[in-house]
């Protein structure tokens, strides 16, 4: 299989826009504020520019393309939860109860990996795409879950601070798209339209992020009641 | 079969609302300005605080018409797209569940809020254009 000019369009665009978010962050001053977020950023663009040179170097249907896309999107999500955790810590801050996120989230990934671990371990004789896919579905309704019972406290704390508002929802956008499309994906492993939508949605949270970043200051407020679906 | 059905339902409706909350927090950051009395005098604004639902496409027109900004395309663009959607919302609902549809014609309001709102900035960018312009030259 060969890739045609639009994937590489949507690489390029995502590997801009990952950079973007860490420059724009650096330059206003933020980088250490949202210093997760903009870690899991530049290691994101690394793994991306890694893409590149893997498939120019092995191919796109190679083994070592295979490994390094699952290997290097498994360490991006423990990134992720990084940045997930960070988000919660700026919810509750004013709670004071930091010591027990952090607590909840080694817990949390300590028992992911472990899943992950047994589930691999179970199927090291046959790790084919199918199962792959699988593994990154539930990882990523892990993080469907974890943002919705943030966006949950969210609501119920009366959050106003914008910028974290967008950045979390951007977050739950991406989430979502991905762990249902890689549902989709495994009702339906012949149906190639599906294929397009994780790369596409990759480009989403940078680009929303960009647009927080650029446009949302960080003193800007909002009355959250107005978010939630079926409010005037 | 059944976790991954599950999951898709699931993750399906969580997404519906992530982006409809999103869309939101953009259109909220409009809802705080007024009007001004020119803008309501070129787009022929009544009531802004009853606006039409089907105003939107109009003053996006206007809008387009005014010199860009350069900071308001990606917001607009958004904003146009959810429009787009709660319209075929609105339509396909209207029969079958009346309270989605009349929820989506309030949503549609908020954009026309917002397309006013966009369209006041750029009013008074054009202006500031002119009177900057009108300096240079003397």
């Amino acid at each position: 299989m060969q890739l045609g000019p639009f994937d590489y369009a949507v690489w390029l665009v995502g590997f801009l826009l990952e950079t973007y978010v860490v420059v724009c962050s650096c330059a206003r001053k933020d980088f250490f504020r949202y210093f997760s977020l903009n870690l899991y950023m530049l290691m994101v663009a690394l793994v991306t520019f890694g893409q590149y040179h893997c498939i120019r170097e092995y191919g796109f249907s190679s083994h070592a393309y295979f490994y390094y896309f699952y290997y290097s999107d498994s360490l991006l999500y423990i990134l992720m939860y990084f940045v997930i955790i960070h988000f919660y810590q700026q919810v509750f801050v004013e709670m004071k109860v930091s010591r027990y996120i952090r607590g909840a989230a080694v817990l949390l990934l300590a028992a992911t990996a472990l899943f992950s671990y047994i589930v691999v371990h179970e199927h090291k004789d046959h790790f084919t795409a199918r199962f792959v896919v699988e593994l990154e579905q539930n990882l990523n309704f892990v993080g469907v879950v974890l943002i919705y019972l943030l966006w949950g406290a969210i609501l119920k704390l009366r959050e106003t601070r914008t910028r974290l508002i967008q950045l979390v929802l951007a977050l739950g956008i991406s989430y979502s798209a991905m762990a249902g499309s890689y549902a989709l994906r495994n009702l339906f492993p012949d149906v190639h339209v599906v294929r397009w939508v994780p790369p596409i949605v990759g480009v989403w949270l940078p680009l929303a992020w960009a647009y927080t970043f650029t446009k949302v200051s960080e003193q800007a407020r909002l009355a959250t009641a107005r978010l939630a679906v079926g409010t005037r | 079969m059944i976790t991954a059905s599950l999951i898709f339902v699931i993750s399906l409706a969580t997404l519906l609302q992530f982006s409809i909350s999103h869309c939101r927090s953009i259109l909220a950051s409009s809802r705080k300005v007024g009007l001004s009395d020119r803008v309501r005098e070129v787009a022929g604004i009544a009531e802004p605080n009853n606006m039409g639902a089907d105003d939107f496409q109009r003053l996006l027109e206007l809008v387009r018409l005014c010199p860009e900004r350069g900071d308001d395309q990606s917001e607009i663009r958004a904003v146009g797209t959810y429009y787009g959607a709660l319209y075929l919302v609105g339509r396909a609902c209207r029969s079958l569940i009346p309270s989605i549809a009349d929820w989506a014609e309030r949503e549609r309001q908020s954009c026309s809020y917002f397309a006013a709102v966009a369209l006041d900035r750029r009013i008074s960018y054009s202006r500031d254009l002119l009177t900057q312009q009108s300096g240079d030259r003397f």
